[in-house]
């Protein structure tokens, strides 16, 4: 019986692989199992069978049978994982997105390039300890002029085209006036920046009627030109973030400030070789500055003697220009989004 | 300032090339505007001698002449010119010339006749914008010399933009002793030496104004050819100076203000009655000016007068009854110092500007005008002979500008400059610069120059010795400050925090102008009166905001117009809002908003922005401020919004802002869609909120409750709310609603609102029965408040 019954089990055996190997879906491969393993199954039918053999036999056989068994089952359960993986693979191909398309939802928009760079004036300066202070802008004759050693028909009064109400107020020519108020009521020391609108009766190409300053100060018992210049070459260097930046003090007239200067930078564009963006000279003039003027600090009774002070002031306008390269200054008031846009 | 590098050399002469002179100028504070050539490039132009002239045989308007080049045989050249004649020097470019514009002389044949160069006008030479007819030169230039060698050609124009404070710069003198003190060499001043009077004749002076004019210095010149010309020379100065050379009295004028800064005028004698009055104008005296105007004169306003009328506007210009004319004979010259705070601003009044009063009123050296007045008298005689009077000289000496002693303290310099300068660089510096100096204990008592009226203070002279040291050689120093810091309070308003969200979510940031036409401004604002300029640049531009809405729906416009059809812009600024005699100018945060609520995109419904989109970022900013608790939205009526959709924010029973749709009244008025947003936050209202106060977190469970109710249509949600939270009490930890509806189901005028409560006690897990309770009361708070029933 025996030499009979082998064959048998491993004609069995061979059937049942091949109809595991060739089962291509779960479904397929549940039937085959329960073809061959389940209760009904024919190596099932075969354990059953043994209580026909002889005696001596039967543990010989049912250790076949059983070993057969474990051997289809591992195989039905390596082809499970099999299909199974295959499966797991065409669904998750067909949850596949196109992971270029744009996102949802809102878009950012953009800051005006005038604000963004008042923003960062403001932060370098606070950096360096000076405080934010703002001022009206309808001003009166007092604080834009006469305190800031500008008396009536002083000839830098014609240099500011004042735009004039009918009372004799005035939209402020520059930032100044907001050192006068700011010392007005407060005691010294202090250090104060001044942003803001400022308005001149001016437009042509490279003149808009209304613009932005940044006014600084300090008032101390030590305030040196030398210190100054200290603060501004830490300003411009790292406001162009170029730790080498060339700056040049020139002697200037500000009635405000005494001694004065206008400091130019080496041209950001082309390093002070000469180009159409400092008309040649290598040099940009960026900012007016000095030392506070005596009477100014008198106007405001703050004795001179004992406080000095320097003053400073930038047109926003022309260092964001320089910072992002744009030609024509009518720009920034049209509020253009295609403009807007670039500076998000 | 405009002068020729040729002529300041003479006065004074560093090693430097005319670049580095210029960059020296311009480092110092004399900023040089442009460096030009005293004539453009040309060759092959040599003086000639016109030795006879002949008509052109078939031209009427041609001449054939005969001109010696100076190579021995007369050449040939056909002139069109109506001056030419013979015994004239002219200049000749000369065959193989090249003249200005790049034009080359050749040989020519013109209507037969051959032409061997050419003879120049002065235009063709780009020595004047426009020539009468060939440049005629003097007797005696020498025949066959380059012209340009024997002209100084090769010369520069520099020109000066000078501050307001250095009239003293503003002559050759004057800038040629700040040259000398730059490089420390020596000034070489022509010598003025006084012309004796050859006759007696002389007129008496009065200062009836001595305040305004406390010197005044005339001098008779009788016998004068008025119409002699000019030399060469000086015309050239004055023309390299930007001046135009007119007659032979008023170059001289011309050219010794050039020369030395002291403005002066020549009167035609006889056209005088009387004496030389300086007075104040009558009011309404009329005076007709040498540009051909009349001005009507104020008594603010100094003249110099004979007994009988004005003759001129004092320091500004002469008048057209008393100017030199060609057949004048007699001259009277005057040589005056006036106040510049008698002066300023009076030749603006009268919309004149001349170099007179530029100088005057910056101030003009009062020591100098004696010496000016030799120097015209000398020129004028050579030039156009005569006889000279006596200087007749009138002072109010109490009146003139006193010598300053200004203290200069050795420890002060560095104090300002922060750079320790020797005792004899301070000297040598002052010294050159013309101030006298006495040494003292502490330094020194210092004199400036008369001409240095921006010399007045200890400072001024500090400000010299750093501008003649050198900027660039004072050092950088970073000192420590005693100022102390001071940092916004946490809980004020940070404009920057709400730029920052409104730019996060989707909005751009507009700068708009201040000012705003007037229609548009009435159009969005009609309830108040702007504060109008009295100079506006454009009536566009003409009166100041009272609202941000203006500008920004302008801009709005002009966006729409450029194809953009999704904007949402906002400002940041102050509008300017007239209360009686008061102004307020008050920072405003505003935006206008047109368009789909989301950018044009693949995956997003769209839909256009409404009345909740902006409602939902004006209530993030107010999050953001920490004030939305405490801010109600209430509806109000606005002549800018629709009546439906306008709500006012209040806080504390004060207007915060407004929010609504555009009135599309003013949309059909501007041209925009009715679908246009805005709204507009007074920022000085958003802070001081509290600061946040942190509460237990609960242990236990939240429960939540739907509840649907339906109330009247015209039940704000505000109302539910406030019910809802009344009644519910502290255990409603939140409040949602999640959905509004009207329509089938609901009867009309009713609408349904779907609340969900979510409860929570600190303390323990609620049972259904505290659940219950809680509903129970919010349902009878609602019936009883809002008239609302549980929707079946």
């Amino acid at each position: 019986m025996s030499d009979g019954n082998a064959p048998d089990l491993d004609a069995l055996k061979g059937s049942a692989l091949k109809a595991i190997a060739g089962a291509d879906d779960l479904a397929a491969l549940d039937r085959v199992r329960v073809d061959y393993l389940g209760k009904s199954g024919r190596l099932t039918a075969q354990l059953k069978a043994l209580g026909t053999l002889p005696k001596d036999e039967r543990p010989a056989a049912g250790q076949a049978i059983n070993r057969a068994k474990s051997e289809l089952q591992a195989a039905v359960d390596v082809r499970k994982a099999d299909l199974e993986r295959v499966a797991l693979e065409a669904r998750l191909a067909t949850e596949r997105v196109d992971v270029t398309l744009p996102g949802r939802g809102q878009q950012i928009g953009a800051a005006h390039p005038v604000t963004r760079t008042l923003e960062r004036i403001e932060q370098l300066f606070a950096n360096a300890g000076f405080g934010v202070e703002e001022g009206p802008e309808v001003e009166d004759d007092y604080h834009n002029f006469e305190a800031l050693n500008i008396p009536a028909h002083h000839p830098a009064r014609a240099m500011h085209d004042t735009f004039y109400f009918p009372d004799g107020r005035l939209l402020r020519t520059h930032t100044s006036p907001v050192q006068i108020r700011v010392m007005e009521h407060r005691q010294p020391p202090f250090r104060v920046i001044a942003p803001g609108r400022v308005y001149r009766c001016d437009s042509d190409l490279t003149h808009t009627p209304m613009f932005h300053q940044v006014e600084g100060f300090l008032v101390d018992e030590q305030a040196t030109f030398a210190d100054l210049k200290g603060v501004l070459y830490d300003f411009l260097r790292n406001f162009f973030e170029d730790e080498a930046l060339k700056l040049r003090f020139r002697p200037s007239y500000f009635p405000f400030t005494e001694p004065s200067a206008e400091v130019d930078v080496q041209c950001v564009k082309c390093g002070g070789a000469g180009c159409r963006v400092c008309k040649q000279s290598g040099w940009l003039e960026v900012l007016g500055c000095g030392m506070i003027h005596p009477a100014v600090l008198g106007h405001v009774g703050i004795d001179a003697e004992r406080w000095l002070g320097y003053a400073f002031g930038m047109g926003v306008e022309r260092l964001a220009m320089l910072r992002y390269g744009i030609d024509d200054i009518r720009l920034y008031f049209e509020n253009d989004l295609r403009f807007l846009r670039q500076f998000a | 300032m405009r002068f020729s590098e040729a002529w300041l050399r003479e006065w004074v002469d560093p090693p430097l090339d005319t670049q580095a002179l210029a960059d020296q100028l311009s480092l110092s504070g004399l900023e040089v505007d442009a460096v030009e050539p005293a004539a453009p490039a040309f060759t092959g132009v040599v003086v000639g001698h016109v030795q006879a002239v002949a008509p052109h045989p078939d031209a009427e308007k041609l001449r054939v002449c005969q001109v010696d080049t100076g190579d021995g045989e007369p050449v040939g050249i056909v002139c069109g010119a109506a001056n030419v004649a013979a015994g004239q020097r002219v200049p000749v470019a000369t065959v193989g010339a090249r003249l200005p514009g790049d034009f080359k002389i050749k040989r020519a044949k013109l209507r037969g006749v051959e032409s061997h160069g050419m003879i120049c006008s002065a235009a063709e030479l780009g020595l004047a914008e426009s020539a009468d007819g060939i440049m005629v030169l003097p007797g005696d230039a020498p025949v066959g010399e380059d012209l340009r060698a024997w002209m100084a050609l090769d010369d520069h124009c520099i020109e000066l933009d000078l501050t307001p404070d250095r009239a003293d710069c503003l002559s050759v003198a004057g800038v040629a002793r700040d040259v000398g003190v730059l490089n420390r060499v020596d000034v070489r001043a022509p010598s003025i030496s006084p012309v004796p009077p050859a006759i007696e004749a002389a007129l008496p002076v009065e200062l009836a104004a001595p305040a305004a004019c406390p010197r005044y210095l005339c001098r008779v010149v009788r016998g004068v050819d008025a119409s002699a010309p000019t030399p060469l020379w000086m015309q050239e100065r004055l023309r390299r100076s930007g001046v135009r050379p007119l007659s032979i009295a008023v170059d001289v004028t011309n050219y010794v203000l050039l020369e030395l800064g002291q403005p002066m005028h020549a009167f035609d004698l006889a056209r005088i009655d009387g004496g030389i009055q300086v007075r104040m104008a009558q009011e309404g005296e009329a005076l007709s000016l040498l540009n051909g105007e009349t001005a009507t004169l104020r008594v603010d306003t100094l003249v110099i007068a004979d007994a009988k009328k004005a003759l001129a506007l004092a320091g500004v210009m002469g008048g057209a009854d008393s100017a030199v004319g060609s057949d004048t004979r007699d001259i009277l010259l005057e040589s005056a110092f006036f106040a510049p705070a008698a002066v300023a601003g009076k030749a603006r009044s009268y919309g004149l500007h001349t170099d007179s009063s530029h100088r005057f009123e910056r101030g003009v050296d009062p020591t100098g005008c004696a010496g000016a007045m030799e120097r015209a008298t000398a020129l004028l005689l050579a030039v156009a002979g005569g006889e000279p009077g006596p200087v007749v000289e009138a002072a109010a000496e109490d009146q003139l500008p006193a010598p300053r002693q200004i203290q200069l303290r050795r420890r002060r310099i560095g104090q300002v400059l922060g750079l320790g300068l020797e005792d004899a660089a301070v000297e040598d510096i002052l010294d050159r610069l013309g101030v006298a100096l006495t040494a003292t204990e502490d330094g020194w008592r210092a004199t400036p120059p008369a001409g240095r009226f921006d010399l007045q203070l200890e400072v001024d002279l500090i400000a010299e010795l750093g501008r003649v040291h050198g900027y660039d050689r004072i050092p950088v120093t970073h000192a420590r400050s005693a100022a102390t810091t001071r940092a916004p309070l946490e809980m004020a308003y940070d404009a920057a925090r709400s730029r920052r969200l409104l730019l996060d979510r989707g909005w751009f940031e507009a700068v708009t102008y201040s000012f705003v036409s007037p229609e548009l401004q009435r159009l969005v604002d009609p309830q108040v009166e702007p504060l109008a300029l009295a100079n506006p640049l454009s009536a566009e531009l003409s009166v100041m905001r009272t609202s941000l809405w203006p500008g920004l729906l302008h801009a709005l416009r002009q966006n729409l117009a450029r194809q953009q059809s999704r904007v949402r812009l906002f400002e940041a600024g102050l509008r300017f809002r007239p209360d009686g005699d008061a102004l307020h100018q008050e920072p405003m945060l505003a935006g206008v908003a047109v368009g789909p609520v989301l950018p044009e995109q693949w995956s997003a419904s769209t839909r256009d922005t409404d009345f909740f989109d902006v409602k939902a970022d004006v209530e993030a900013l107010l999050r953001a401020a920490g004030c939305a608790d405490a801010v109600s939205c209430l509806p109000a009526v606005h002549p800018a919004l629709h009546p439906g959709q306008c709500a006012r924010l209040e806080r504390d029973g004060a207007s915060v802002g407004w929010l609504g749709a555009i009135h599309p009244s003013l949309a059909a008025a501007l041209d925009l869609p009715v679908t246009v947003q805005l709204f507009e936050l007074a920022t000085d209202t958003l802070g001081g909120a509290p600061r946040p106060a942190f509460t237990a977190l609960s242990k236990f469970p939240s429960i939540r409750r739907d509840l649907a109710i339906v109330v009247d249509a015209g039940v704000p949600f505000e109302a539910v709310r406030a019910t809802v939270r009344a009644a519910a009490g502290d255990l409603l930890r939140d409040l949602v609603l999640f959905d509004v509806y009207v329509g089938e189901k609901i009867d009309s005028g009713r609408k349904s609102m779907a609340l969900g409560l979510i409860l929570q006690d600190v303390s323990q897990t609620l049972t259904d029965d505290d659940v219950a309770a809680v509903v129970d009361r919010v349902l009878a708070a609602l019936r009883r408040d809002a008239g609302a029933e549980l929707r079946a």
